[in-house]
């Protein structure tokens, strides 16, 4: 029996394997049917701090046939596995939210996600901002998101060094230096000359390049998601608009989000940087030690975005009217006003603006400056720009040649040049 | 009749005994080979597929091909960029990490105080993760406040931008490569001069030989072998590089390795075709083309080390 028993061993060994491999592949569906006790099973998926969870508590209350599942990762992941669930068309939840950078990928897919038009979304279009509303609308005319938040734009900048420069320190003061990117670009040039040590007047390309570019009413596609940033003047006027700052002298030339950008809020590497409303946490965050020394200020052009979200519903999901109707739930002005308390994301709905919820709302780390009515101001009256499918790719590589220029590797026509073949060797 | 029963009884068991010896062994390694299977063979060759097909993650469609992804791959400028990166890099990181490997070892098979201490010393950059050196020394090759800036303008120079040129930043994370890798070959290489025979070299003492010509002409044609297996495995590691270029690159362009992708090797292209446009069509033919590199690289060198064999 022993040599017998043995063998046996060895083969129940290799069943076990399979086994394993067997229940790899078969695990891993997010959409079970029916949840425990007759409930239905709404799965959301979210990425990084959407301040929900206090919701879905208050949201099963409201509806005890509903059972609520959160799944929360990183961005970076929550779009790749969207993404591949999408493909498969299967594991994707009921409700799956979808940041600005990466929609325009995923409503170049409409038939992926339920056409929220035919829940009765239609009724809700006056609760966004025009723009915010068109931005999650694919180009045969669906809507597959509802807004969250979004980002805003304003200009933030160091008082401390604004003093040791000669001007003036008051917000409003401020914000009157710079109607238009011109006369940011004529105030860098007074702050330059004053020569305060170890800081430049902004940040570095990237960030100054998407504040502009945002302001356009046609970016880098046109509505039928051709590209056309050689033939929109307004992509190569964000260009040109940032090199000037660049050859004035202006800019720490420093890559957004590397080490030397996280060190330079602390310690004033920058005298200004344009700030959705999400960077003022990352500010907070990032130069502890420097509270009350920034402030915020208007954006020059009087308006911008820059982030966001939107929550969409997969076709593959099996409760569709619910899960619309909790996405309805959460996007209300209501529980946005909560969010923007609880979890500070800045609300997308256009009566907020005018709620004192968010006007009165003042930041103590930045000098009691009053962010809810300078963001509200913001995105209230932007023109909606209609995002492309690979609209990340192409600012990447218009960055790298404003960086190349800033690198004193190329003249601003060569890095130009190279952006617009690049840009055609990837789309 | 009490003949054929036993007999056939024996038979089966005689059977079953061959069996055993025969099938047992195969058996016993097939766990090793079905997971391989499953996870590695299944992978390769769903990749092959893919590369003849228009893919992407996001679109229903996948249209057949045929070699398009490799022919349009072979006209990518950005592709024999990454590849020329990647052998700088290999060449940059690997000669100084074994040079540096022979000699760290070659001391430490002399009697020292506390010699398990150095050996284990040794190992330690190769236990923490790539993702800690890579960060680690991304801020140590700041421009405005890394720590080796900040040293060369205390000895009168000037600050080094190490992302912005090809030959900085290369060297950044060769030296990183450097830091993680010599340790590891070195403790290979004294595990191979311990079996070179004391003789030898206390022939070569009496002789005259001071240390370094025992390290040439004893040690290095004693363990050339060895040396032959460092240089071919870290050979197929060079060729992969990637997470120290794409956390050295942390920013806004961390997936292009910098501004002209001046630091952007094969595995970061790989990545940013797939996992940044979603075009898993082109990036797997992408990898195809990496996986012949690699295997290409490697025969070179087995051929090269061959011939020095035979000359030596």
């Amino acid at each position: 029996m022993r040599r017998g028993h043995r063998l046996g061993a060895a083969a129940l060994a290799v069943t076990a394997m399979l086994a394993a491999l067997a229940a790899c592949g078969s695990g891993g569906s997010g959409n079970g049917g029916g949840g425990s006790q007759g409930k239905t099973k709404i799965v959301i998926g979210t990425f990084g701090e959407f301040g929900y969870e206090p919701l879905y508590a208050e949201y099963e209350k409201l509806h005890p046939d509903i059972d609520i599942v959160a799944r929360v990762t990183k961005a970076e992941d929550h779009h790749k596995n969207l993404a591949a669930h999408l493909a498969t068309n299967q594991g994707s939840a009921d409700i799956e939210a979808i940041e600005e950078g990466w929609i325009g990928q995923f409503k170049a897919q409409p038939d992926k996600f339920v056409n929220l038009l035919d829940l009765g979304a239609g009724d809700l279009k006056s609760q966004w901002p025009e723009w915010k509303w068109q931005t999650s609308v694919s180009k045969d005319g669906k809507q597959i998101g509802l807004g969250t938040d979004v980002g805003g734009m304003a200009m933030c900048y160091r008082t401390d060094l604004f003093k040791k420069a000669g001007l003036p320190t008051d917000r409003d003061q401020v914000s009157a230096l710079w109607n238009d990117w011109d006369s940011y670009i004529a105030t860098g040039k007074k702050f330059a000359a004053a020569k305060v040590p170890g800081a430049a007047f902004f940040d570095g390309p990237t960030v100054m390049y998407r504040a502009i570019l945002g302001q356009a009413d046609v970016g880098l596609y046109d509505t039928s998601d051709n590209v056309v940033v050689e033939s929109n003047p307004s992509v190569r006027g964000a260009f040109d608009k940032t090199i000037e700052a660049i050859n004035a002298g202006l800019s720490a030339k420093i890559i957004a989000w590397s080490p030397d950008w996280n060190a330079g809020f602390q310690k004033g590497s920058f005298a200004t940087i344009a700030c959705p409303a999400w960077m003022l946490a990352q500010i907070q965050d990032l130069a502890k030690d420097s509270a009350g020394k920034w402030d915020v200020a208007k954006i020059p052009g009087g308006t911008g975005n820059w982030g966001g979200s939107f929550l969409t519903i997969p076709k593959q999901s099996k409760h569709q009217k619910e899960a619309f109707a909790l996405a309805k739930w959460l996007t209300s002005p209501e529980q946005q006003a909560k969010v923007f308390r609880g979890a500070g994301l800045f609300p997308s709905t256009l009566t907020l603006y005018k709620d004192p919820v968010i006007t009165d709302f003042k930041s103590p780390f930045f000098n009691n400056a009053p962010v809810g009515k300078i963001f509200s101001d913001s995105v209230a009256t932007m023109k909606p720009q209609y995002l492309g499918p690979k609209a990340g790719d192409i600012n990447t590589a218009i960055i790298n040649g404003l960086t190349r220029v800033e690198q004193g590797k190329q003249s601003p026509d060569q890095a130009w040049q190279q952006a617009v073949s690049e840009i055609k060797q990837i789309v | 009749m009490p003949g054929p029963a036993p007999l056939k009884e024996f038979d089966v068991k005689s059977w079953l005994y061959r069996a055993d010896v025969k099938a047992s062994p195969y058996l016993y390694i097939s766990p090793f080979f079905l997971v391989f299977g499953a996870l590695g063979v299944f992978p390769l060759l769903y990749t092959a597929w893919v590369s003849l097909h228009k893919w992407s993650l996001l679109s229903e469609q996948h249209t057949f091909v045929g070699i398009d992804n490799y022919t349009h791959l072979l006209h990518d400028s950005f592709f024999w960029n990454a590849l020329g990166n990647t052998v700088s890099i290999w060449v940059l990181s690997t000669v100084p990490q074994l040079v540096l490997a022979l000699l760290l070892a070659h001391i430490l098979n002399n009697r020292l105080r506390g010699e398990t201490i150095w050996r284990t010393g040794l190992l330690l950059p190769n236990l923490a993760s790539v993702a800690a050196v890579a960060i680690i020394f991304g801020q140590l090759f700041g421009r405005d406040f890394g720590l080796i800036n900040w040293v060369l303008g205390l000895a009168g120079g000037g600050h080094i931008d190490w992302h912005a040129g090809t030959a900085t930043s290369q060297l950044a994370i060769s030296i990183m490569i450097i830091w993680r890798w010599t340790g590891y070959n070195a403790l290979i290489y004294l595990a191979a001069m311990q079996a070179v025979p004391d003789s030898l070299h206390e022939a070569a003492i009496i002789d005259g030989a001071s240390s370094l010509q025992r390290l040439r002409k004893i040690t290095i044609p004693a363990i050339r072998p060895t040396i032959i297996f460092t240089v071919i495995v870290s050979t197929i590691g060079g060729m992969q590089v990637f997470t120290e270029p794409l956390l050295f690159g942390a920013g806004s362009n961390s997936l292009t390795g910098g501004s002209d992708r001046q630091f952007q090797t094969l595995s970061l292209y790989l990545y940013e075709v797939g996992f940044g446009r979603y075009d898993f069509g082109y990036a797997s033919a992408t990898a195809w083309m990496m996986f012949l590199v690699i295997a290409l690289a490697a025969i070179g060198n087995y051929l090269l080390t061959r011939r020095i064999r035979r000359a030596g």
